[in-house]
């Protein structure tokens, strides 16, 4: 069942790649065999027809080279500006592709799609090449007319280079072009083009004359026709079978079974060829076709330079179409065989075998002997091209780049091991047989092998054999042998030596690699662990940032969004390592399109730093923006497949802390909405009573105002003019209430006479103290209070009310303060009747009232705003019973000693 | 001292609080012109040389505390506030613009009408400003830097004297902290409010009647002091 209904989730990315190829703009290629036959031309008599036919149509960059005839077309067509790009003092004009965007063509001409971007210059341009600009202007719907050369195609850039000897160092990925959605083959009989040349129509890059003639000669013109009539016949087919497929509903046509195309490289030359080579092979074939990139011990012994290289190899491989992979295993023909079977390939292709004459006879190369153990797959091997060296002895030029002193000390470690080991001897000579003496030597020259490395072991296996026979060989402390049979024993020494040297080191390498491997893991373990243990985005991105920065020795940072989605700049740079000023904008379009940009990458490759965004373009959860101290820390391959898993594993907490985030964030507001629906159905209430007296009082006053006496019209007056009193300290207090629950209230903190304050909010109180007996006790030397004058007025103002409110006339009421450390602690007693039982903090909550509901006036709100206050100044305040009777309030104010650090906080707010 | 001929112009939007105004300040003798804009009020400022202004901040065309600027470019006009307008930084930037006092919505009648005295009485001053202040029995003469009352004479030191000095420019009326520093202290020591209140503490234990509850130097919590002239 389930099976017959289509997985939703399929459906859904089906719907939404047709509706981004909808939006996408359509890419126009007019192709030709080279320069000269007239592509530009073709593209703006195209660009006028469309424009007559009342299209859009916009010309972005035109290379012109003073062609008057391409000039003259270029009339009536409207053109952007191109980008001024200073470089080391020149300028030299670019197409600009912001300008392009903002305009927003329809159709946006844009010449030689393989051109190479000026990077470097000022300003800085967003991509290497053009054609990623294009890629852009694509992606953001706008349709691109662009110019190709059939050399300039990636695949058939080394057989270019064969034919004329001429390097092409423009390239453009052949899946750009294969995936154009036009190609129009522009073509010219290679006489005619010639005829062009010569009549100085064709321009010519300021190459000098003998290389134009080179190039520009009938055979070289005519096998680019060639290939670049092939190339389209080749689109014309693969389109024509789509299209039948299309029919038959399975969209494309079903690959053959089981062609697989594996093409193995490794660090030497001539990878580059081989994979243009498998390139063509798959086309050819039709097939699936994977680079594999074989590790070996033996290769982690080469210059970090050679290594490196494996990034290019794999690049240039994706750029082809291929699937790539790194694989290890102790030897390329092992790994690379066990690969071939269990991907099913049917050909490997493999490079010219470098063994060559004596040597390839003893031990056979790597190529011959996958060739000779191919199962079920064809081994194609691929001869080196005549002009560069198949493997030269650059490749293995300097095996180690470890300083120099470290490997000295190996060599002198090497030498006392030897050293050791005849002093040994010596001890054993006078009571053991030489055999066992060589022995002693053979554990020395293992010990050497395991520690020292190869070098040092095959020293020490040399001075062991010059030792034994300098020391004990007779006749002894010489040269000569006596024996004949002695050469044997040395012979055996040597070899026996070498060959543990040789293991060892392998074991060592080995060893070397799963360390690596396991250290890695074990530093994913660590920041994962950190990572879940952690709340809170900004927290997460502070652990983030500290374990980036120490794995990869970098300055890094996580730059989060708003709620917008725009990237914010962290406003506490969340350690002291952290990137100051990474640029945003970069850090925007790497959130935007969900793809990495900066150093070692195709966008802005001259930036100093990599970002390497978090999650994908939909999710937008963040930017890891990495500056490293040492570059190698993050462009080595191991390094930026490990930075790219701790991008992963921080995008993965992210996203879970900031699901929490919402979910908290929405309980928080449920939470909000009750306590508002609450406080309204109370103070609405509270609001009707005394409305209801001053309409009435109005009403009545209006309606009957003449014929009431004069007592009654007062009385009558007098109320309206006390509800609407009692009515606006409610609304003062809902709306103090709201300030401090809605956000904060900056504190208008100064210092201010304890004293003082109190008599302020006695006086607001007027007649109705009369009858309650305020006494304020205090030394006279208590130090200033550092608070806001008018809260805490308030704040005294409300413990009256709570007096008045609640005790009967002639309560006592005694406020007294003493210095206490960095606060002075106030005491409100009253000898009324105590609290109403239970929990006293509860009295703090907002709608609590006293016992007499219904004669005291207002909502509970007095004592909730005094928490609030007293909060707002960092302290607390409680309510007890006090001895002998009454309710007491105490709570403390900052004061002396807290100056400094309240001070500080207080920021520019220094009124009374 | 009826304010028989003094002209009060009202400049609020509100309908109803004018009309409670009107009847209010007419029936204290006074005249009353009315602007229910901050346009309207200053055309009519122009026009009708009122001897003092009621002015809300919240007006339909403008803000009242721009009004009090525009004011006080070319009038010294004392200027009454009269907003609903409650915290202290809406109060100060109504001083900093030049208005001499501030009575907040809900206003007590009587309050109002010391106030809008207090405020006349300056303007009449002017820049003569008494040199003699009289508070309960004690009478300070702040240019003979003198002071005495029932018991005898009272020992001021310089610096209560121009804090008086300086009180008693707009008595009355409300002083803030700011300008009292500024004035007394010098611009460099605004943030030295603990000297202000050492001051005042000292001058109220001198001339106050009842330090602990004082009744001629009144503290305006979040704005200044106010010195109360007996009425």
């Amino acid at each position: 069942m389930a099976e017959a209904r289509p997985d939703p989730d399929t459906l859904l990315a089906q719907v939404q790649a047709q509706e981004a190829r909808a939006q996408r703009g359509r890419l126009r290629i007019f192709f030709g065999a080279s320069a000269g036959v007239g592509k530009t031309y073709a593209m703006l008599e195209a660009a006028r027809a469309a424009r007559a036919a009342g299209r859009d149509v916009v010309v972005g960059y035109v290379e012109l080279h003073g062609r008057a005839e391409t000039e003259a077309l270029l009339e009536g067509l409207p053109r952007l500006p191109a980008l001024a790009v200073r470089y080391r003092g020149l300028v030299r004009q670019e197409f600009d592709l912001d300008a392009a965007l903002r305009r927003r063509p329809g159709i946006v001409l844009v010449d030689e799609l393989a051109h190479s971007n000026l990077i470097g210059g000022e300003p800085a341009m967003r991509h290497p090449k053009r054609w990623q600009d294009v890629e852009e202007l694509l992606e953001a719907g706008i349709s691109v007319w662009t110019t190709v050369n059939v050399q300039h195609l990636e695949s058939l850039n080394d057989l270019v280079t064969q034919m004329t000897g001429a390097q092409q160092r423009e390239t453009l990925p052949d899946h750009v072009f294969d995936e154009a959605d036009e190609v129009e083959l522009i073509d010219l009989p290679p006489e005619d083009l010639l005829a062009r040349l010569h009549a100085g129509k064709v321009y010519v890059h300021d190459a000098v004359a003998s290389a134009v003639d080179r190039f520009f000669k009938v055979p070289n013109l005519m096998a680019l026709r060639e290939m670049a009539l092939r190339r389209v016949a080749h689109r014309v087919e693969t389109a024509a079978r789509a299209s039948a497929g299309a029919g038959t509903g399975s969209g494309r046509r079903p690959r053959l079974p089981g062609e697989r195309v594996l093409v193995a490289t490794g660090p030497d030359r001539q990878s580059e060829q081989l994979i243009r080579a498998g390139k063509r092979l798959a086309d050819a074939l039709d097939a699936q076709w994977t680079v594999v990139y074989v590790e070996t011990p033996a290769l982690l012994k080469l210059s970090e330079a050679q290594r490196n290289r494996r990034i290019d190899l794999l690049r240039l491989g994706e750029s082809l179409g291929a699937e790539t992979v790194t694989i290890d295993g102790p030897t390329a023909t092992e790994a690379l065989e066990q690969y071939a079977r269990t991907r099913n390939a049917t050909r490997v292709i493999v490079g010219a075998p470098k063994r060559l004459g004596l040597k390839a006879l003893v031990r056979p190369s790597a190529v011959t002997e996958l060739a000779r153990r191919a199962r079920g797959y064809d081994v194609i091997i691929i001869a080196p091209p005549e002009s560069a060296p198949a493997d030269g002895s650059s490749a293995h030029g300097r095996p180690d780049n470890r300083p120099r002193q470290i490997r000295w000390a190996r060599y002198a470690g090497a030498t006392a091991i030897s050293a050791v080991g005849t002093a040994a001897a010596f001890a054993m000579y006078p009571h053991f047989e030489l055999v066992n003496l060589v022995m002693v030597y053979l554990l020395g020259a293992t010990i050497s092998g395991l520690r020292l490395g190869r070098g040092p072991s095959v020293l020490t296996t040399v001075l062991n054999v010059a030792a034994f026979d300098f020391c004990f060989v007779p006749p002894r402390f010489t040269f000569a042998v006596s024996d004949a049979q002695y050469l044997v024993t040395f012979a055996v020494m040597l070899i026996v030596g070498l060959i543990s040297a040789t293991l060892m080191a392998s074991v060592r390498q080995q060893t070397r690699v799963a360390g690596a491997r396991e250290r890695r893991t074990a530093l994913l373990y660590a920041m994962s662990r950190e990572l879940a243990a952690t709340r809170g985005t900004r927290q997460l991105a502070t652990v983030a940032v500290r374990h980036v920065a120490e794995v990869f020795q970098s300055k890094a940072t996580v730059i989060l969004p708003d709620a917008e989605g725009r990237l914010q700049m962290p406003r506490d740079p969340p350690v002291e390592q952290s990137l100051r000023a990474p640029d945003l904008a970069i850090a925007q379009w790497v959130a935007d399109h969900g793809r990495e940009a900066g150093r070692d990458t195709d966008t802005l490759p001259a930036s100093p730093a990599l970002y390497v965004p978090l999650g994908d373009a939909a999710r937008r959860l963040g930017v890891l923006a990495v500056h490293p101290d040492n570059p190698r820390r993050v462009s080595l391959p191991e390094q930026r497949h490990l930075l790219e898993t701790f991008a992963g594993q921080i995008g993965v907490a992210l996203e879970r802390a900031q699901l929490a985030e919402r979910t908290e964030a929405v309980r928080l507001d449920a939470e909000r909405e009750s306590v508002r629906n609450t406080l309204l159905a109370s103070i609405s209430h509270d609001f009707r009573t005394p409305l209801a007296a001053i309409a009435g009082a109005g009403a009545t006053l209006a309606a009957h105002g003449a014929t009431l006496d004069d007592a009654t019209r007062q009385a009558l007056a007098r109320s309206v003019e006390t509800k609407a009193l009692e009515m606006s300290e409610l609304i003062n207090n809902v709306l103090d209430l709201m300030r401090f629950e809605t956000g904060r209230v900056p504190l208008r903190r100064d210092w201010q006479d304890l004293a003082d304050l109190i008599q302020v909010a006695e006086r607001g109180f007027g007649e109705r103290l009369r009858g309650y007996q305020v006494e304020t006790r205090m030394s006279e030397r208590l130090p200033p209070v550092y608070v806001d004058a008018t809260l805490v007025v308030k704040l005294f103002a409300n413990l009256l009310d709570n007096v008045v409110k609640h005790t009967p006339c002639g309560t006592r009421v005694l406020i007294s303060a003493v210095h206490d450390g960095a606060e002075v602690l106030v005491t409100v007693d009253d000898t009324g009747p105590g609290l109403p039982p239970g929990d006293p903090a509860r009295l703090f909550d907002k709608f609590q009232r006293g016992s007499n509901e219904g004669t005291s006036v207002g909502v509970g709100l007095g004592l909730a705003i005094c928490r609030a206050i007293v909060r707002e100044h960092g302290t607390d305040i409680t309510a007890t019973t006090r001895p002998g009777g009454g309710a007491r309030f105490q709570f403390a104010l900052p004061s002396e000693a807290a100056a400094g650090t309240t001070q500080a906080s207080a920021g520019n707010s220094h009124e009374p | 001292m009826t304010g028989a001929m003094h002209l009060v112009l009202v400049i609020e939007d509100d309908a109803a609080i004018r009309g409670v105004l009107r009847a209010l300040l007419e029936s204290e003798g006074f005249r009353v012109a009315e602007a229910g804009g901050a346009v309207r009020g200053l055309l009519d400022a122009r026009a009708q040389r009122p001897d003092l202004l009621l002015v809300d901040l919240g007006l339909p065309d403008g803000d009242g505390v721009t009004v009090i600027r525009r004011l006080r470019e070319w009038s010294p006009v004392p200027i009454l506030v009269l907003s609903a307008r409650t915290s202290e930084p809406q109060k100060l930037a109504a001083f900093e613009a030049g208005a001499d006092d501030y009575v907040t919505k809900p206003f007590s009648p009587p309050e109002l009408l010391a106030r809008v005295r207090a405020a006349l009485r300056r303007g009449a001053q002017g820049s003569q400003s008494g040199h003699e202040i009289a508070l309960g029995d004690t009478r300070i003469d702040v240019s003979r830097r003198h002071a005495r009352n029932a018991a005898g004479e009272i020992h001021l030191t310089p610096l209560e004297y121009r804090v008086l000095e300086c009180l008693n420019r707009q008595a009355g009326l409300i002083v803030t902290q700011r300008q009292l520093l500024k004035e007394v202290w010098g611009p460099n020591h605004l943030e030295d409010s603990r000297g202000l209140r050492v001051c005042i503490k000292n001058l109220r234990s001198k001339l106050e009647p009842q330090p602990q509850r004082p009744v001629y130097i009144v503290t305006e919590p979040g704005l200044g002091y106010r010195l109360r002239l007996n009425e």
